[in-house]
């Protein structure tokens, strides 16, 4: 069974949507023992960095997820569920993320040229870097992603495995061993995205 | 980079798809949920409902529509329609919407748009505007495009998207239904003053005229059109094959 976290940010609609049509148990749920009972974890999230850790937080589930990433169990973050993997995010000020991966969440317009429209909102290629990750099972280079966002992964190099280009190389995928992040939304990324879900429910711990 | 968008757009009045040609003499065509399938499976890269249901009892039925189109279809969807308050935001961000389109509903309350971003999001916020040359100037019409509501269409773009507007629907009344090409020059003038994505709409009635919008309006994100893609005459898929030959970037 798959938890995705429930901290009351978001519409969880396409994300168990696509689940349910893949087969896959999932519950959306904020309860401990049901997560610590799952065999994997979806961190889903929209909206704003500072809004989303504060209910993230408010939910007390932090030290939980922590344990269960110590512990090894498989864990998927999603948009801004993936921003807050990082250590630091830099959106309206300087905040605190979870910190299962290393680098930092950044303004994209800082990093274009001013004819690029943020939010860099469309599908994108993705450019693999370790066709050998778990998540990439049945994903092609040159597949296309649905990414939304004004924000992305930077001085993160050694988690990218794969990225793909708006000027700069935004990442797209990074992993930390167990701990996996999607910038782009594998729930709206048509047939792609289905094949990333159905792969992320293959890792196990 | 990012791809140019192919976006078939599906006007649902009870339950059922329809289309009008200069927003009269509207036609059925398709059940929704089989329409939408079917335009998932030949690429489309997003769908947009519009709800022009006018009773409360068919509102209850665009829900459910939606609802089932999401959980059949991993696209995005962005919903517009009936769309006057933030709690009409929450009505269709609940039945499974991504995106979430405002005209008529920002024309009489424009503190919506502000409010809608801050609770969901820019990305969240779609301004779609109907717009019609008046004297030689792009104006704002309101009621299906038969009321003039006297503001200037560039100037609504840009204080809507300083609002918060993530993306705008520019749809030129002057050639929707026609089938003689997108309104190059309405569209250029939307882009040069915007810098959020630009979704043009109204126009369109062969490959060809897709191909014109991209080139000639580089600023434009996506194409927008209905009947051509229900009717049958031009096929997403065959669509970004030409279009990919042309050199313009599309996701197949």
């Amino acid at each position: 069974m798959t938890a995705i976290i429930n901290y009351g940010v978001g519409n969880l609609f396409s994300l168990t949507g696509s689940l349910k049509h893949l087969g896959i148990e999932a519950e959306v749920t904020a309860d401990r023992e049901t997560i610590e009972n799952a065999d994997r974890i979806i961190l889903p999230g929209v909206g704003a960095f500072a809004d989303a850790k504060q209910k993230l937080e408010d939910t007390g589930l932090i030290p939980v997820l922590n344990e269960q990433v110590a512990y090894g169990k498989p864990l998927l973050g999603i948009c801004l569920g993936m921003q807050m993997l990082f250590e630091k995010s830099y959106e309206y000020g300087e905040h605190t993320g979870l910190g299962y991966i290393e680098g930092d969440i950044c303004p994209l317009t800082e990093d274009l040229p001013n004819n690029l429209k943020v939010p860099h909102i469309g599908w994108n290629r993705l450019i693999i870097k370790d066709k050998s990750n778990p998540l990439l099972k049945y994903t092609s280079e040159g597949d296309y992603a649905y990414y939304v966002h004004s924000y992305y992964a930077k001085n993160c190099e050694e988690s990218v495995v794969a990225y793909s280009e708006y000027y700069v190389n935004v990442p797209g995928l990074v992993c930390n061993k167990n701990v996996f992040g999607t910038q782009f939304h594998p729930e709206k990324s048509g047939k792609i995205g289905l094949k990333m879900l159905t792969a992320f429910n293959e890792v196990t711990k | 980079m990012i791809t140019k968008r192919i976006i078939p757009c599906l006007d649902i009045r009870n339950g059922r798809v329809v289309k009008g040609v200069n927003f009269e003499g509207i036609q059925d065509v398709e059940d929704p949920v089989a329409l939408a399938k079917f335009y998932n499976d030949s690429g489309a890269d997003e769908l947009v409902f519009y709800d022009i249901t006018a009773s409360f009892e068919g509102r209850g039925l665009f829900s459910d529509v939606l609802k089932n189109v999401a959980s059949n279809i991993f696209i995005p969807l962005t919903v517009g329609g009936n769309i006057n308050s933030l709690e009409d935001f929450d009505r269709v961000l609940k039945s499974g919407a991504d995106k979430v389109s405002v005209n008529t509903g920002a024309i009489k309350n424009p503190s919506i748009i502000g409010e809608a971003a801050k609770k969901y999001g820019d990305q969240c916020v779609v301004l779609s505007m109907d717009v019609k040359r008046e004297d030689g100037k792009f104006m704002i019409f309101a009621k299906g495009g038969r009321e003039n509501t006297g503001i200037e269409a560039v100037q609504w773009a840009k204080k809507c998207t300083e609002n918060g507007a993530g993306e705008i629907v520019v749809n030129s009344i002057n050639t929707d239904g026609v089938k003689n090409g997108f309104d190059i020059e309405m569209l250029s003038a939307i882009c040069d003053a915007v810098s959020v994505p630009v979704i043009a709409s109204g126009g369109a009635g062969c490959m060809e005229d897709f191909k014109t919008l991209f080139r000639s309006v580089p600023g434009v994100d996506a194409g927008l059109a209905a009947s051509i893609f229900h009717f049958g005459e031009v096929n997403i898929e065959d669509l970004k094959k030409y279009l990919i030959g042309e050199g313009i970037e599309m996701r197949i």
